[in-house]
């Protein structure tokens, strides 16, 4: 969609593997007790059941390789290592103030925009080192969702059709614009409610709305990693489990990598779950395993409610 | 929230004295901006009514009338009104919007350049600069006109056939509109710049930041999001920069030039080295006739009408304010 | 924080203290840290950029222009005895004086108008934020004090030739064979306290509107009025805006000519009303000040004396610095005091 009328150089082409030769799944999922994949009894873990099935396909899109980010001389994720692949939704947990946000930051490179702020460590995209690309164009491959909602003060169209406008240096027509504006909110499962009046300002709609078009946006980039930092937290029940569905429907598109302080919501959405405490990575599991066995003693005390 | 206790145990300022003495100040000061609203087109009245719309239209030489006014006044003889206030209405058009076109333009640059752009070196020279240029005083910009800038484009960039050209009609000395304009778009930008960055900084970070996540570059989140968010501070801003270029009176009396000439586009390019003079100097010039009835009545009929200008634009400015509230802008 | 509804008042600078900035979210400045180099934005962006440092760096050098223009003119010229000797009429420009008069003139109009503009505007700021009812009253007042700040200096005087021609005020300046003349200090200050007025307000309105409720409900929790918590807590907390404001103001004051042109009588120095007592007799009568004494030495006023004009401009020039070097001390010492926690 963009880097076609561009005249600046566009981002590398995006790499999807055909569906028929993907990498195995990496985890075999651990037996359940048998039923309808409710939780196991032995973490406590009790309530929550999965909407999400087993990935069909996971292709390695990031790497994440000794990560430590300082602020100043605090550090706020100390060495951490993960992989984040495409077919899987990774979530990030763990209490206020153990540097999940900031790690997601880091991927796409927004902590930068603080000054005290200092990286060691690699993160790679598609095997490049990130910091070796630009980085408005690696922002538009890895796009961030964000916890309050944020629609510009524009239409419903316009917030998209930004994004897909402001890639090149001639100004798109609206005709031109239409279907991708229109398959990036069907994506994000919104064009059903907005189609009829799309020039409808985007802050008149609804919290669940909002986020579903801040998504769209995100998508409309056509990104191969999608981060969402909480992006349920300021919603009500209801548009939470929307998103959730959604979430777990574009794991296929794009890698997903979403931060929640909501145990239940990781149990129900997420492939992997890497839990974090006070910048370490504690451990990094299936999210079945770590939320039924978890190996360490901090992850069993997380999960089971004795501090967070 | 606050009981009344008796008289005799409450405290000699009671809240409630305090609130009537205050209340009767805030009416005062109230009454007093009414009062001179009031007084001022009281006073217009009679040059209006003699004239009716005429007075806005074109018609002879201002000067002239202006003289014969006063005269009339003067020699106990009838009063004559006649009035055709077009030439200094046209230049107080040109001239203000010359120098907010210009101003806006200027502005929104550099108050983006100092609100984003600018490395922090440059940013601590600019913001004083700015704030520099905001306090000068209007008569201290007129002499530095006067004796730099109009000497230099009556000598230097006014050529002899171009002088020639008009000679018949007006003199071109170098008192012109682009000496005015020049000027007034240094006094009224500073202004505008402050506002803007005002209006920029207070545009909701997660906006800015939401655009820098999808990919957008700096300056195209600045301009589109930033910007766009900030047109409530714009309108407001450009609405008191007119306000005050309409009202400038001093700075122009000492550069326009001093003649109710009314530059002719049809000039051509030579129209802005012609003189004229917009209506707040005018009454400046005027003053000393102020003993003369039908004279005072003109001068508070040519202070109505920057009055009511100065009002409109407000009105204006509000309303367009009101209209951005739909996208959220405000 | 003022909202942008209403327009911020004609102030040169924001009072606000700042937050300091925190790690995450990131702080507004830290977006300027500039690791996106412009490699990647499309031609009309790096044009765009390149017009803001043109325009940047072009204000800046017509602000030097301006400083280092009167500056050199100013030291040429002025000479020390300028500021003690009044206008005399004379041949030469060597022989015409100095203009104590215009620079005491300054002084006096600068001192009584901000006597008359500060306790009014600091009361009007008090009833904006503190009292305020009936709640329309609340409006119109603020949009007065919109209304004029925005009338030019020029209607102002015109209104005050109205008001203090009146018999009524004629104790207020000269009355010569029963026509008030209506030119004095008087007459001048009360009109230039209504130009600086918006400016207090504002400040002190900001001032006022950044201590946080709980503070006010402290004091009342122990008894005390509005009006005393007001004069003893609220008030003296806002000395830094107040100060601010009314410096602002000063500066106006002493930069407006159209009113003192207008107001302040047609001559080069004091003329003091015989029969009133010491001060009064100054204050009731006509006079100048530096702006218009610049007005009238400049090539096209009466006098013609460019020397003195460029003298005079540079003292008044030295007068606004100051005062703005001022504001910006208050500012800073203002910031280094801590806030409360909200």
């Amino acid at each position: 969609m963009w880097g076609k009328n561009s005249d600046t150089p566009g981002p590398p082409p995006i790499r999807r593997l055909k569906l028929e030769d993907p990498e195995p799944a990496t985890e075999v999922l651990p037996p359940t007790n048998g039923s309808n994949g409710h939780g196991p009894q032995q973490s406590g873990f009790t309530a929550a059941k999965r909407s999400i099935g087993a990935p069909q396909f996971s292709i390695r899109r990031m790497e994440i390789d000794e990560v430590s980010v300082f602020y100043g001389a605090k550090e706020a994720v100390k060495g951490v290592s993960l992989p984040v692949r495409q077919g899987e939704v990774l979530a990030l947990i763990g209490p206020s103030g153990c540097g999940k946000t900031t790690l997601l930051r880091s991927l796409n490179r927004l902590t930068e925009l603080t000054t005290s702020a200092r990286l060691s460590g690699r993160i790679l995209l598609d095997d490049v080192d990130i910091t070796e690309i630009e980085p408005t164009l690696l922002r538009r491959r890895v796009t961030m969702v964000f916890q309050q909602p944020n629609p510009f003060p524009m239409s419903v169209f316009d917030n998209i059709a930004y994004v897909l406008r402001e890639q090149g240096s001639r100004r798109a027509r609206k005709k031109t614009l239409e279907p991708a504006v229109l398959s990036a909110l069907d994506r994000a499962g919104l064009l059903e409610e907005v189609k009829d009046n799309l020039d409808h300002p985007a802050l008149k709609l609804s919290g669940g709305q909002q986020q579903r078009l801040c998504i769209a946006r995100a998508l409309a980039a056509e990104p191969e990693v999608l981060l969402l930092d909480e992006p349920c937290s300021a919603l009500d029940p209801k548009s939470t489990q929307v998103i959730e569905d959604l979430i777990v429907k574009l794991r296929d598109d794009v890698a997903v990598v979403i931060v929640t302080h909501n145990l239940q919501q990781a149990y129900r959405i997420a492939d992997h779950v890497a839990f974090m405490y006070l910048g370490d990575l504690v451990e990094y599991n299936s999210a079945t395993a770590l939320f039924g066995s978890p190996r360490e003693q901090r992850t069993r005390e997380y999960v089971s409610g004795a501090f967070g | 929230m606050e009981e009344q206790l008796p008289q005799e145990y409450g405290p000699k300022w009671s809240d409630q004295r305090v609130e009537r003495m205050l209340g009767a100040l805030v009416i005062g000061v109230v009454g007093l901006l009414l009062a001179m609203i009031v007084t001022v087109f009281v006073r217009a009245w009679p040059s209006f009514s003699h004239n009716g719309l005429a007075w806005f239209g074109p018609g002879g030489n201002v000067d002239d009338q202006l003289n014969a006014i006063f005269l009339s006044g003067q020699n106990g003889l009838e009063y004559v009104y006649t009035f055709h206030g077009w030439p200094l209405i046209w230049s107080t058009i040109l001239i203000t919007g010359g120098a907010v076109l210009i101003g806006l333009f200027c502005a929104l640059f550099v108050a983006v350049f100092i609100v984003e752009f600018a490395p922090e070196w440059m940013s601590n020279v600019l913001q004083p600069v700015i704030r520099f240029l905001a306090s000068v005083p209007t008569v201290i910009y007129g002499l530095i006109g006067v004796v730099v800038l109009v000497p230099f484009i009556g000598n230097h960039l006014i050529t002899e056939p171009q002088k020639a050209s008009v000679a018949g009609v007006i003199s071109l000395t170098g008192y012109s509109l682009l000496a005015a304009i020049l000027v007034l778009t240094v006094m009224i930008t500073p202004l505008m710049v402050s506002i803007f960055s005002d209006g920029l900084r207070a545009v909701k970070p997660g906006w800015l930041e939401g655009s820098l996540a999808l990919g957008v570059n700096r300056w195209r989140t600045t301009w589109k999001i930033g910007v766009r968010s900030a047109r409530p501070a714009i309108v407001a801003g450009t609405v008191l920069a007119v306000a005050r270029a309409i009202g400038e009176a001093v700075m122009l009396a000492m550069i326009s030039g001093s003649v109710g000439f009314a530059p002719n586009p049809a000039d051509g390019l030579i129209f802005v080295y012609e003189p004229s003079r917009p209506l707040a100097p005018t009454i400046v010039k005027n003053i000393d006739q102020l003993s003369s009835p039908p004279a005072n009545a003109t001068l508070f009929a040519i202070a109505a009408v920057l009055l009511f200008s100065a009002a409109a634009f407000s009105f204006t400015g509000y309303v367009a304010r009101r209209a951005m509230r739909k996208y959220g802008a405000a | 924080m003022e909202s942008v509804q209403t327009p911020p008042p004609p102030s040169s600078q924001p009072a606000n203290p700042s937050a300091a900035p925190q790690p995450s979210p990131p702080s507004r400045g830290g977006s300027k840290g500039a690791v996106e180099g412009t490699a990647t934005w499309a031609p009309i962006d790096r044009l765009g950029l390149a017009v803001c440092w043109a325009l940047g760096l072009l204000f800046c050098a017509i602000a030097v222009a301006i400083v280092v223009y009167l500056l050199i003119q100013g030291i040429k010229f002025l000479r020390p005895e300028m500021l003690w000797t009044p206008a005399a009429a004379g041949f030469s420009e060597a022989e015409t004086g100095g203009f104590s008069d215009a620079l005491f003139g300054t002084l006096i109009v600068a001192v009584m108008g901000i006597s008359l503009a500060l306790p009014t505007g600091v009361a009007l700021a008090v009833w904006l934020v503190e009292y305020g009812r009936p709640a329309a009253l609340a409006r119109v007042t603020e949009m007065t004090i919109e209304a004029i700040a925005g009338i030019p200096s020029i209607v102002l005087a015109l209104f005050g030739t109205v008001i203090f021609s009146s018999t009524a005020l004629g104790f207020l300046s000269r009355t010569s064979e029963g026509v008030v003349f209506g030119r004095s200090f008087f007459a001048a200050s009360a009109m230039l306290s209504l130009v600086a007025l918006p400016l207090i307000v504002a400040s002190t309105r900001e001032g006022l509107n950044s201590i946080p409720r709980h503070v006010r409900e402290a004091s009342y929790a122990v008894g005390k009025t509005k009006a005393a918590t007001t004069r003893r807590i609220l008030l003296p907390t806002c000395r830094p805006q107040v100060t601010t404001g009314a410096m602002l103001g000063l500066g106006r004051i002493i930069g407006d000519t159209a009113i003192i042109v207008v107001l302040l009588g047609a001559t080069q120095n004091f003329a003091p009303v015989e029969e009133a007592p010491f001060p009064l007799d100054y204050l009731r009568g006509a006079g100048t000040t530096l702006t218009n004494f610049v007005y009238e030495a400049s090539p096209t006023g009466n006098l013609n004396q460019p020397q003195k004009a460029y003298a005079a401009a540079f003292v008044l020039l030295l007068m606004v610095l100051a005062l703005n070097a001022a504001v910006d001390i208050v500012h800073r010492r203002a910031r280094k005091v801590g806030t409360w926690s909200h």
